[in-house]
């Protein structure tokens, strides 16, 4: 049913079949395209853009922790008035939209939509997704959240200020703050469309490769990306439908009065006291159900991509791929009954807390598996020190802190002290940036031959690869010792409190290093939009690598392959002794160099199976 | 070029570990030794998992170094060797997936004493509150009396304090949960007694806080609708910083207040001092002050 012929297509196409056109898909991000490539492509170019936004936001946050009340230069006369001071709400709004641009709109849409769309269909060896036009509506759902997000900055109150967890009563009556006027409104319509965009994406991906995958193509002979892409869309599925639950109930306590987070008689800004008779530790159990399961949803993806590049760069099987399928599954098993650590102080039934513990600290264990399992991927390979393979180190070395700082917090008694301090801060800046984000760079190089027919500059991303891992560390990793010392996060003038005075130095340092790295990423910006257009020419198969998206054209064409792909092996048989090339693709019938060749290679039975399960 | 990458990964680890080593030195760790017993044990659980996760962080980041050189120095000019062909190892798989879990499991039980005597109420030291209520303080209670001594409640951004009064014989009355004519009120300014655990009922009048004794290792959020006790014990007499840690809105930051430890007599002193103060009613400060005279 999948991989009709291409013949077909590109007659129905004609417009796409100019194979020297390097960036016939690029051309394409204006239009309303049903092509996975090119709603890939329009993920990627909106994530980064959004990137810098958020970015921007967060150097407003260590602006005002490095140089409190003092006046902001550029971004300060753009927003902020007042000769740009930062006024105490406007910096709860910095982080709180810093936080959620960053989420909603970089690190979950860049793997998921960008690289989710892209490369699922190309690494199964369909044609393009099951559902074309869900897909194409999962990038448009993505505007609204932008244009909603957009508006709440420009309401009065001057934009949602609640965090990104948002939670109640504060996010959920209009008087507790200036951040929770109409704002915070726009804010919870935002997320909505938000989720409604993944949960398009989600279905679609799971449809897509249960039912997709090309001949021989077994589950266990699936790239770790297609696995991490796979358990990602289905952690959103489940987990998604609780926040949008979640939110409308938010949306209806503020407009309708309906008091699901709101307990009776609290008398807030002087209002009248509320009528009440609900309970904000639901939305906290609500929303952590879902952004528990969610923070995986922004690693998975990301941890199965650095595998793929791994393997490939170092020219060496994967270490451990079974091991790697079932540790990712377990970290997203066990992602579903943690969700109460991030209420450890809340107040909720300490026995509940222990339990929660528990499980916290043994999801430390598939995580510590897949770190042994990629340096074993690493032993004994033959790396190539480029862009790509040096941010997928720096995804394993940052992972391993991001991983370790999480086992102090696992310890209920050791988070009472750390919970809210800037430790919590250092601990998800090391999981999400050191890790998601360095994967994705690292796959921006690596993919970016497939989608635009050119390579990256090597030189400029090794560059960008430098200046940012330093301006990274020199960041977030001083970041425990302001947690350790006591500093709360969402803090506007920490230096208030006279513990806390002698830490703004240190503060400052981080902030310029923050600089740094901002800057860093207009290196990354430009060397993306140059190379459309100076890069090296990349064949079919830049990397030499096995995947079956290095077997079609670069760019592909509509319906991606020339012929129908047959698989005959895993994608990770790098090296093998039996041949004089290192690497092995997935399509190449096998040779029969030994006597009894391995009945699972059997290219008969491999498309046997495929059938059966389409 | 290659050899440059692999210093550079092997070289940060040793930096961080460094910056950590000289940290205390520069101010940045702890506030200051914790100063109570139970926060001297959560510093005892943190140093733990601070041994166990350093040994970890360097064994793995030494072995990251490892495979990386070893790896480029297999792409010499004079080496002619492929990679290493293995899919691979069950044995190695079933160790590293053993160890780490019995390490787990280790930490994972280790703290489940400090938790419960933290956080669950039947682990609670009530036979010292009582006995600091009833023989230090003269309290006159029954036993089903709070064994609190103040209730905290946090509004947007201060931090309210409502404690006992007097009764006519100036013996100290318990708490009640709710408000009396003769409670003393303060604001952004715990007083308690010194080297006894005394418990709080923290609430919250708006939106959700956070009540912070940093010194202490003290945090338990205070939520809309909860009454939720909490108990600490300071070690020496002196005033800790008290601040919120949940975020209530644009002032959050400056939830600043104090926490007095002192000993019994002052304590009880300062709630009559309170008193005094609150119940001035403008004219009797002469009748007072000759009674004092008496
Ligand atoms: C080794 C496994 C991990 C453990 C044991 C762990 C544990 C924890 C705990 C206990 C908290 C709550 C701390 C607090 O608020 O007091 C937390 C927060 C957080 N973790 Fe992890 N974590 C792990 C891995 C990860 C990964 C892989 C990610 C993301 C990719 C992640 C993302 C986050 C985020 C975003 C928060 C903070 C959310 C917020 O409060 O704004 N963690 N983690
Ligand atoms: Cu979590
Ligand atoms: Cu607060």
């Amino acid at each position: 049913m999948s991989a009709p012929s291409t013949t077909g297509h590109e007659a129905g196409h004609g417009h796409h079949h100019n194979p020297e056109d390097r960036l016939a898909l690029l051309k394409q991000i204006w239009m309303f395209s049903t092509d996975h490539k090119v709603i890939g492509i329009q993920f990627l170019c909106t994530t980064l853009l959004m990137l810098m936004v958020g970015g921007a936001l967060a150097l407003g946050v260590r602006w005002q922790l490095a140089f409190p009340w003092e006046n902001m230069p550029i971004f300060g006369n753009l927003f902020a008035g007042e000769g740009g001071q930062i006024s105490p709400e406007y910096y709860t709004m910095l982080f709180t939209m810093h936080a959620s641009v960053m989420i909603f709109l970089v690190i979950i849409p860049v793997l998921a939509g960008a690289f989710g769309n892209f490369l699922i269909p190309l690494m199964i060896g369909a044609d393009d997704m099951a559902f074309p036009i869900l897909n194409a509506l999962s990038y448009w759902f993505i505007w609204p959240t932008i244009i909603c997000f957009g508006i709440s900055f420009t309401c009065a109150g001057g934009g949602p200020g609640n965090g990104w967890t948002s939670y109640p009563v504060l996010s959920a009556l209009p008087q507790a703050a200036p951040g929770s006027e109409e704002a915070q409104f726009w804010w919870l319509i935002a997320v909505t469309f938000a989720g409604v965009s993944s949960m398009m994406g989600s279905i679609n991906y799971m449809t897509t490769i249960i039912n997709m995958r090309a001949p021989g193509m077994t589950l266990f002979r699936m790239p770790l990306t297609i696995w991490g892409m796979f358990i990602t869309a289905i952690l959103q599925a489940f987990a998604l439908p609780v926040l949008t639950a979640a939110g409308f109930m938010l949306v209806s306590d503020r407009m309708l009065g309906t008091c699901f987070f709101i307990p009776s008689g609290l008398v807030v800004n002087n209002a009248d006291p509320t009528v009440g008779g609900g309970q904000p530790l639901l939305w906290q159990h609500l929303f952590w159900f879902y952004s528990h399961p969610a923070v995986y949803i922004m690693l998975l993806p990301a941890m199965g991509m650095v595998s793929d590049m791994l393997s490939a760069t170092c020219r060496k099987p994967i270490f451990g791929y079974k091991p790697m399928v079932y540790s990712l599954a377990a970290i997203a098993g066990l992602g579903f009954i943690v969700w109460g650590h991030h209420m450890f102080t809340s107040g909720m039934n300490p026995a509940l807390g222990m339990t929660f513990m528990i499980s916290t600290v043994m999801i430390a264990l598939p995580s510590a598996v897949k770190v042994f399992n990629w340096i074993g991927t690493i032993w004994g390979g033959r790396p190539e020190f480029n862009t790509v393979f040096l941010n997928c180190v720096a995804f394993i070395s940052m992972f391993i802190v991001g991983g370790l700082s999480g086992i102090f917090m696992a310890a209920v008694p050791v988070d009472i002290y750390i919970h809210d301090t800037y430790f919590i801060v250092a601990h998800f800046h090391y999981v999400l940036f050191g890790a998601t984000l360095f994967g994705v760079f690292g796959g921006i190089h690596y993919w970016y031959p497939k989608m635009f027919g050119r390579r990256m500059s090597e030189g400029w991303g090794k560059l960008h690869f430098t200046l940012t891992f330093i301006g990274f560390n020199g960041t977030f990793f001083p970041m425990h010792l302001l947690g350790v010392a006591g500093m709360p996060r969402r803090y506007a003038d920490p230096y208030l409190h006279p513990y806390l005075e002698h830490l703004l130095p240190l503060n400052q340092f981080m902030t310029i290093c923050a600089c740094l790295m901002g800057c860093a990423q207009f290196i990354l910006i430009a060397n993306f939009v140059l190379s459309w257009f100076y890069g090296e020419k990349a064949g079919k198969n830049p990397w030499l690598a096995n995947g079956l998206e290095w077997v079609a054209p670069s760019p592909p064409g509509h319906g991606n392959f020339e012929v129908v792909p047959t698989v005959y092996r895993g994608p990770y048989e790098y090296s093998s002794p039996d041949r004089d090339e290192d690497y092995w693709p997935q399509t190449e019938p096998p040779v029969r160099k030994s006597p009894a060749p391995q009945p699972a290679t059997e290219p008969a039975e491999a498309s046997h199976d495929a059938s059966a399960q389409s | 070029m290659k050899w440059f990458w692999c210093l550079f990964f092997a070289f940060w680890p040793i930096l961080a570990i460094a910056v950590c080593a000289v940290a205390p030195a520069y101010g940045w760790w702890f506030p200051s030794a914790a100063a109570s017993p139970l926060g001297q044990r959560i510093d005892d659980l943190f140093y733990m998992i601070l041994i166990i996760t350093t040994i970890t962080f360097v064994g793995t980041q030494a072995g990251l170094a490892y495979v990386l050189f070893t790896g480029a120095r297999r792409t010499d000019p004079d080496v002619d060797q492929k990679a290493w062909f293995s899919h691979g190892s069950h044995q190695l798989e079933v160790i590293w997936s053993v160890v780490p879990a019995f390490v787990l499991l280790f930490i994972a039980l280790y703290q489940l004493d400090v938790w419960a005597d933290y956080r669950v109420k039947d682990m609670f030291p009530r036979e010292k509150m009582s006995q600091l209520l009833e023989d230090k303080l003269h309290q006159k209670r029954t036993k089903h009396d709070s064994l609190a001594l103040a209730e905290v409640t946090a509004r947007q951004f201060e931090w309210r304090i409502r404690y006992p009064g007097f009764d006519e014989d100036g013996n100290l009355l318990p708490l009640m949960p709710d408000p009396q004519p003769t409670d003393l009120y303060t604001v952004n300014d715990l007083h308690l007694p010194v080297r006894v655990p005394v418990m709080i009922n923290l609430k919250s009048q708006d939106v959700q806080h956070s009540f912070f004794l940093p010194e202490l290792r003290v945090k338990q959020d205070a939520v809309p609708g909860l009454v939720i006790p909490v108990w600490f014990e300071a070690k020496s007499q002196q005033s800790y910083a008290l601040l919120c840690a949940e975020l209530c809105g644009w002032g959050h930051y400056k939830m600043k207040a104090q926490f007095v430890a002192e000993s019994d007599e002052a304590f009880l002193e300062y709630l009559r001092e309170l008193q005094r103060q609150q119940f001035f009613d403008g004219v009797a400060e002469a009748a007072e002050s000759a009674e004092d005279d008496e």
